[in-house]
């Protein structure tokens, strides 16, 4: 029964990143037009805008909240933005903190690149990513409190505010009621869908990773929907960090039946056993990437979708200021329609990577008894 | 392509940040939250299944109490039939004896009545025998005063004497 479940969720989510993949293509097919329109009239740059850039520049990293841009008299744009501090161990001459404000003056290389003013003997290089470099070649580690840190210590932040003040409520016996009601729905929730039918009788030991991940996971995608917000799960950092705890966990709690079955299955000629025993260390290692890929991909997906509908208004206005209005509620509608949905996906994958944690854990602490089914659910989540 | 590169610096706070959360989350909300939810789970469960236990008692006693009422009903019914009965029989043995009793005065005071009478009529047969003795030595004396109904009266003794 699990494994229908499982099957039916797969079909669900497959199916909603079919759409948002498809209407990413077209999106992406739109904005790749885009270029060449703001570069044809490239002796009048100003007015032509690089969609590119922009989407990009809004869904990766960066070392200021970028807020809005400000023209000023002399036809200069002037960003209005925050400047977060910059941290970074540069070799051989140790740490240096101070503000990304230091980097105001930017301009183009001959590759296109967007490159700041020196500071310190660092630099930013900027083309889909933010990269701090030293003039001098030698390597810099870059721990910068960035937008995506900021955002998600704002995430933890309202996460620990909200589930402490919500956990207090029972010190006192009484009827849920409020806030404190919906979250045990959905912490109920958890514990019967994911953790009790994937971990068995073990469930409690598994509950507050799964809890923390599938909230940390919501708020901070809830969070990169609002405007101006970052894309904070939408960066691979974030999710292959996710996905390498539930890894770690995974591992830490396999048991001895889980690698016997995995390095030397019973009943198998010895020639299909290699053959086995390599698809099934790769399978493993497949895991932990698939989890990384497929929360990073879905939030990006989204994240570019909305942006590249809202540009939509900006290409056509270009083309046309009456026709850039005319299609102002065309592209506000579907951005709207993609808000939603991105809404969806946003608890969708928070559970998704909690389930699929929950299934991982459960495979590798699973017992004799009821091997057939995990085997089943194995080779229907290898697809 | 770019994109797809981890950076280090983002990765490491995010791994810090998760931890952080995980481990205060863990203490503070996760435990008491999901612990109360499981003891308030079991509280609801023992209260279904004392309810569960108190109406099946109730209805147990209920039916006790039924069968008590009908034995009850039952024993009254007896004691009703049984207190009927001794009474008719009580009334009917009254009756029994008052008839023998009213018999036996019947018979008595028949037996006594006839006794009287005879006694009466004894009585009366001897006054009568008495007063027709005293009658007829009356009229004898007075036919004797005469020769002629001595004489009558002699031949007539001698007669009776031959006859007899």
């Amino acid at each position: 029964m699990s494994c229908k479940r499982l099957l039916s969720l797969f079909i669900l989510v497959f199916g909603l990143s079919g759409i948002v993949n498809s209407s990413f293509a077209q999106a992406a097919g739109n904005h790749e037009n885009a270029p060449a329109e703001g570069v044809a009239p490239a002796h009048e740059e100003k007015k032509g805008i690089n969609i590119t850039e922009l989407v990009f520049g809004h869904v990766s990293d960066s070392h200021e909240w970028h807020l809005f841009s400000l023209k000023k008299e002399n036809g200069e744009e002037k960003p209005v933005a925050f400047p977060l501090p910059v941290i970074v161990y540069v070799q051989g001459q140790g740490l240096k903190v101070f503000s990304a404000s230091h980097f105001e003056e930017w301009h183009k290389d001959a590759d296109g690149k967007k490159i700041s003013n020196e500071y310190e003997g660092l630099y930013i290089e900027k083309v889909m990513k933010e990269k701090i470099l030293a003039t001098d070649g030698s390597k810099v580690y870059d721990f910068s409190l960035t937008k995506n840190v900021l955002s998600m210590l704002i995430g933890v932040v309202i996460l620990l505010w909200a589930m402490t003040s919500a956990a207090k409520k029972y010190k006192t016996k009484g009827a849920p009621k409020g806030f404190q009601n919906g979250l045990e729905v959905i912490i109920i929730f958890i514990r019967d869908e994911v953790a009790r039918p994937n971990l068995g009788h073990k469930y409690k030991r598994f509950m507050p990773l799964l809890l923390t991940i599938f909230f940390f996971i919501w708020i901070n995608n809830l969070l990169g929907l609002l405007p101006g917000g970052a894309n904070f799960t939408g960066n691979i950092a974030v999710t292959a960090c996710l996905a390498l705890i539930a890894f770690i966990v995974m591992m830490a709690n396999s048991n001895k039946h889980f690698w016997g079955h995995l390095l030397n299955p019973p009943n198998v000629p010895f020639l299909v056993k290699c053959l086995l025993v390599l698809i099934e260390v790769m399978s493993l290692c497949i895991k932990p990437v698939a989890l990384m890929i497929r929360l990073f991909a879905n939030m990006l997906a989204g994240h570019i979708v909305i942006l590249s509908v809202i540009c939509l208004i900006f290409i056509f206005g270009l083309m046309n200021v009456y026709v850039g209005w005319g299609f102002v509620p065309v592209s506000l509608a579907f951005s709207i329609f993609m808000f939603m949905l991105e809404l969806l996906v946003a608890v969708i994958q928070a559970f998704i990577f909690a389930n699929l944690t929950a299934v991982f854990i459960g495979q590798a602490i699973e017992g004799d008894h009821d091997h057939d089914h995990v085997e089943l659910s194995e080779s229907v989540m290898g697809h | 392509m770019d994109l797809l590169m981890p950076e280090l610096g983002l990765f490491v706070w995010t791994l810090i940040a998760f931890l952080l959360v995980f481990v205060i989350l863990r203490k503070f909300a996760w435990k008491p939250i999901v612990d109360s939810l499981g003891e308030r789970e079991k509280g609801i469960a023992d209260s279904i299944a004392t309810a569960e236990r108190v109406r099946n008692e109730m209805s147990q006693l209920k039916a006790e109490n039924e069968k008590l009422l009908v034995q009850a009903r039952e024993e009254r019914t007896t004691m009703l039939k049984e207190a009927k009965e001794m009474k008719d029989g009580i009334i009917n043995e009254a009756k029994d004896q008052a008839k023998v009793e009213a018999n036996k005065i019947i018979v008595d005071a028949q037996l006594q009545i006839t006794q009287q009478k005879n006694a009466a009529l004894t009585e009366v047969k001897n006054e009568i025998g008495s007063m027709a003795i005293e009658v007829a030595g009356r009229i004898l004396r007075k036919q004797l005063d005469a020769a002629e109904g001595q004489e009558a009266y002699m031949k007539m003794l001698a007669e009776d004497i031959k006859l007899n």
